[in-house]
């Protein structure tokens, strides 16, 4: 506080308490749970995955029955035919087991997030795009903002536009519920309780397949979502969701 | 420091006091009510824990999935090799007439069953499936008799907790809380699609969980103790499982 030198510090109090901060401290915190819990379960999983490379539709299959396809990469299993004259080292105790509490992480925090964004109006506010927004002359305006690289520095510091929010949307909503529905529905035990959640998937390992597409489908997010941060200002927006505070990567002097 | 952020600071402090209090709370009634996994004790403890007791508060007496005869797959995965050691070999060249599944601890009535004993009690079928860790699985009829018949003839002690089951194979045992051991789907198998249960899958006699993954259903079992508790086997942790770096718990 006591460095501050061209503004009093009566004053910088006052503004620091009446300026709402860009994120939320929850969506804040919500954030970098799910960033950590998400590096564990993409690195967990693709280690269970190079136990069997293979991918099935339907209820069965294995290293008998015809694959629906393959990764062409070495497997930790020497049952597994890959084409490699080597076995990589077995890694599946503790990636399952590490999988698994991260997804407990995860979906816990998605929960917390999901009820205090709806009590608090976070969705509203700033997910749900404007019924002007969704019209196509607003989206195409949008869409080639983005195709000439246009750097939207000051107005996407403080709110979302309608592309942002419809990806933020589809991820929170539909990519993160199939990836925890296909995964559950690939447990035993969790299915002969709650049968439809895996004969809706067409099986067992058609489950397997599609959390695997899932899976792939929120790693794109994820690429894109650090190229537009990048793209946008990497400092400000760093800022922006570690400490709250919006504004561009300019320093105040 | 100001009032406010005092304020703050006490508020702060009082809800950490009564979420440790809490969590004290909901640990100790999760001990009383079984909730709690032999292996909970490592860095992924609470993740087992909250997958462990989630699952027998929701299916604890959930049947897994049975399936039809066409869904029955072609050819039965036998996985790892047979172990060749010698009292395997010894047994299988007597076409396994002196094998035997031992059943002791706290029973009234410790007993060794032979395979046509075992053969003798009314047996049960089920089309289910087997998935194993990595990722794969198949459909096959298994036939044998339901552990809760073999465990009612030695008359089970109302203290017991767990059940431990011990392969031919020193490195293989496993355990199994009540509720899946009294399961009526939780087999002593000995037969696979309408034939004697072949020595890749597991035969002469293998137990059969079909809620949990391959690794639980352990092959050539030769031994069973009932028990109310897990410390005194191995490391403690309740299986070989966990001694590799497995879980205990593999319903998911």
């Amino acid at each position: 506080m006591g460095g501050s030198v061209s503004i009093p510090s009566a004053v910088s109090a006052t503004l620091a308490t009446t300026v709402a901060p860009r994120h939320s401290a929850l969506v804040r915190v919500a954030h970098w749970l799910t960033t950590l819990c998400f590096i564990a379960l993409l690195v967990t999983g693709i280690e269970i995955v190079i136990s069997h490379p293979r991918f099935y539709w339907g209820e069965t299959g294995n290293v008998l029955t015809e694959p629906l396809f393959r990764l062409h990469i070495p497997s930790s299993r020497a049952l597994v035919p890959t084409g490699y004259g080597y076995v990589l080292p077995d890694q599946n105790g503790w990636s399952r087991a590490l999988h698994f509490q991260a997804a407990w992480f995860l979906v816990l925090t998605g929960l917390l997030y999901l009820i205090s964004g709806l009590l608090t109006g976070h969705f509203r506010k700033n997910l749900l795009p404007r019924k002007a927004d969704l019209s196509w002359r607003a989206l195409s305006t949008v869409i080639a903002g983005y195709l000439r690289f246009k750097r939207p520095i000051e107005e996407g510091a403080w709110s979302y536009n309608v592309l942002q929010r419809l990806a933020y949307l589809f991820v929170i909503l539909v990519l993160f519920p199939l990836v925890i529905w296909t995964g559950l529905a690939m447990s035993l035990s969790f299915v002969s309780a709650f049968p439809a959640s895996v004969t809706l998937l067409g099986g067992q390992q058609s489950a397997r397949t599609l959390h695997f597409f899932v899976s792939v489908a929120l790693v794109l997010f994820l690429l894109v979502h650090i190229a537009m941060v990048w793209f946008a200002g990497f400092r400000s927006r760093m800022r922006a969701m570690i400490a709250g505070r919006a504004g561009t990567d300019k320093e105040p002097t | 420091m100001s009032d406010l952020s005092r304020r703050k600071l006490i508020t702060t402090g009082f809800a950490a006091a009564a979420g440790v209090t809490g969590l004290g709370v909901a640990a100790r009634l999760a001990q009383k009510y079984g909730l709690v996994p032999p292996d909970s004790g490592g860095i992924y403890g609470l993740g087992e824990t909250l997958t462990y007791a989630s699952q027998r508060l929701l299916t604890r007496h959930s049947l897994a999935r049975e399936f039809s005869r066409s869904q029955i797959s072609k050819r039965p995965v036998p996985n790892e090799m047979p172990p060749l050691k010698e009292p395997f070999k010894r047994l299988q060249a007597g076409g396994f007439v002196d094998w035997r599944l031992s059943i002791d601890g706290m029973v009234s009535r410790p007993a060794s069953f032979s395979l046509a004993q075992l053969k003798s009690y009314p047996s049960r079928s089920q089309i289910t499936q087997l998935a194993c860790e990595e990722g794969w699985s198949y459909i096959a009829e298994w036939t044998g008799v339901p552990l809760s018949h073999v465990l009612n003839l030695v008359g089970v002690q109302p203290q017991a907790k767990y059940i431990v089951y011990f392969s031919i194979d020193p490195d293989w045992w496993e355990s199994i809380d009540m509720a899946d051991a009294l399961h009526p789907q939780t087999f002593i198998a000995y037969g696979l699609n309408g034939d004697e249960l072949p020595i890749g899958n597991g035969g002469p006699l293998r137990l059969r969980l079909p809620r949990q993954l391959g690794y639980k259903s352990v092959k050539f079992i030769t031994h069973m103790t009932v028990t109310d508790s897990l410390k005194g086997f191995g490391k403690g942790l309740g299986s070989a499982a966990p001694e590799a770096g497995y879980t205990w718990y593999a319903g998911i």
